[in-house]
């Protein structure tokens, strides 16, 4: 009967101490550009103003396009007497630092959630999903106003493992301002970047 | 509970657990180009049926997500009035809303609360569907007037916590 070892042995084939010996691939790399994004983190970053002052034509426009008869849009007693002048519809919030579709001399036009695409390119996660979205409104914007937003990384997760592959979640708040420098909103979205398999 | 003409729902009216009136409608393609446009969005997935069905292999062209979100506004305020002011909305959306699509609002409030400011809120759970499929689930917090004499509106500052 042979004779059992006391301590057990395992043994490993040389394909195995080859395959340690083989340099991390950058498809397993995930640390690529990590100090790079993590340094980006609670910093304010791609300040955008909008090109345009808030006109009240887009509010009619949006309330027609989803037949909003809400008379805090259309209604002059109404608006004196519950907004004290007109507002935007709140859910406008992002188009008033979005730039228009063409102007004289402008070559590129910035993206919105550009933190979003560098995070993707830096950190060599070719695929994002938003995968949650949040809006939280200040004060109302008004015709004339003139609306400002910056981006911030709040936050940036160790590696994860999803149905749809292996990368990182990332959360990036849109502080918006009107031309005083008072809060008008906050979007806020969750991504995860990855790289499928 | 049914408003009249420019009347606002107060907090004392509404009670955990209540349930939205449904709101229906039919997508048309004038709207859904109405909706980018107005919000600014000019890429050519709202407006250019081809490259919305060879580039991102939807049916046609769809409703842009600011779009949804104006639909979501009118819906609470179908419901609250016009002294109900939106706070705060979350959002999760799964599958596209193309023209000739019915979509469908159904509600339901999950908490109605002051804050420290007195301020009273509402918490809704709202999903909207088409084709018999929830398309995007949201939850948004509303401030409804405690009174005749309140309003939402005047709130600034510390004293509006959305």
């Amino acid at each position: 009967m042979p004779k059992k070892s006391s301590t057990a042995t395992r043994w490993y084939s040389l394909e195995f101490f080859i395959e340690l010996l083989k340099p991390v691939s950058a498809a397993d790399d995930f640390t690529i550009g990590l100090d790079q994004a993590l340094s980006w983190l609670d910093q304010e970053r791609h300040a955008v103003t909008g090109e345009f002052d808030v006109e009240r034509g887009y509010f009619f426009t949006t309330c027609a396009s989803v037949q909003n008869g809400n008379p805090i849009y259309w209604d002059d007693a109404a608006i004196a007497d519950i907004t004290g002048g007109p507002t935007a519809p709140l859910t406008m919030l992002s188009a008033w630092f979005r730039p228009h579709y063409w102007m004289p001399g402008r070559e590129t036009i910035p993206l919105p959630w550009e933190t979003h695409f560098e995070l993707k390119d830096t950190l060599a996660l070719p695929e994002a999903v938003a995968t949650d979205s949040e809006v939280a409104f200040g004060a109302p914007i008004r015709p004339g106003d003139r609306v400002s937003c910056v981006e911030t990384l709040r936050s940036l997760s160790e590696v994860k493992t999803t149905k749809l592959g292996r990368g990182r979640f990332w959360v990036i708040d849109c502080v918006c301002r009107n031309q005083d420098g008072e809060w008008v909103g906050t979007e806020t979205m969750t991504a995860f970047g990855y790289r499928k398999g | 509970m049914a408003l009249k003409d420019h009347d606002s729902l107060l907090a004392g009216d509404v009670s955990t657990g209540e349930e939205l009136p449904e709101l229906r409608h039919e997508v048309s393609a004038t709207s859904v180009i109405l909706g980018a446009l107005a919000s600014r969005d000019w890429r050519p997935m709202h407006h250019d049926r081809d490259f919305a069905q060879q580039r991102n292999g939807t049916r046609d062209i769809f409703m842009n997500t600011p779009n949804q979100a104006a639909w979501l506004e009118r819906y609470i305020t179908d419901w609250a009035g016009p002294r109900a002011r939106l706070g705060r909305y979350k959002f999760r959306m799964g599958d596209s809303i193309c023209p000739g699509d019915t979509i469908v609002f159904t509600g339901r409030v999950e908490d109605v609360a002051p804050d420290d400011t007195g301020c009273h809120w509402a918490t809704l759970n709202i999903e909207l569907s088409a084709n018999d499929q929830v398309k995007t689930r949201f939850s948004a917090r509303v401030a409804l007037p405690a009174d005749d004499n309140d309003n939402p509106w005047a709130r600034r500052g510390d004293d509006w916590r959305p």
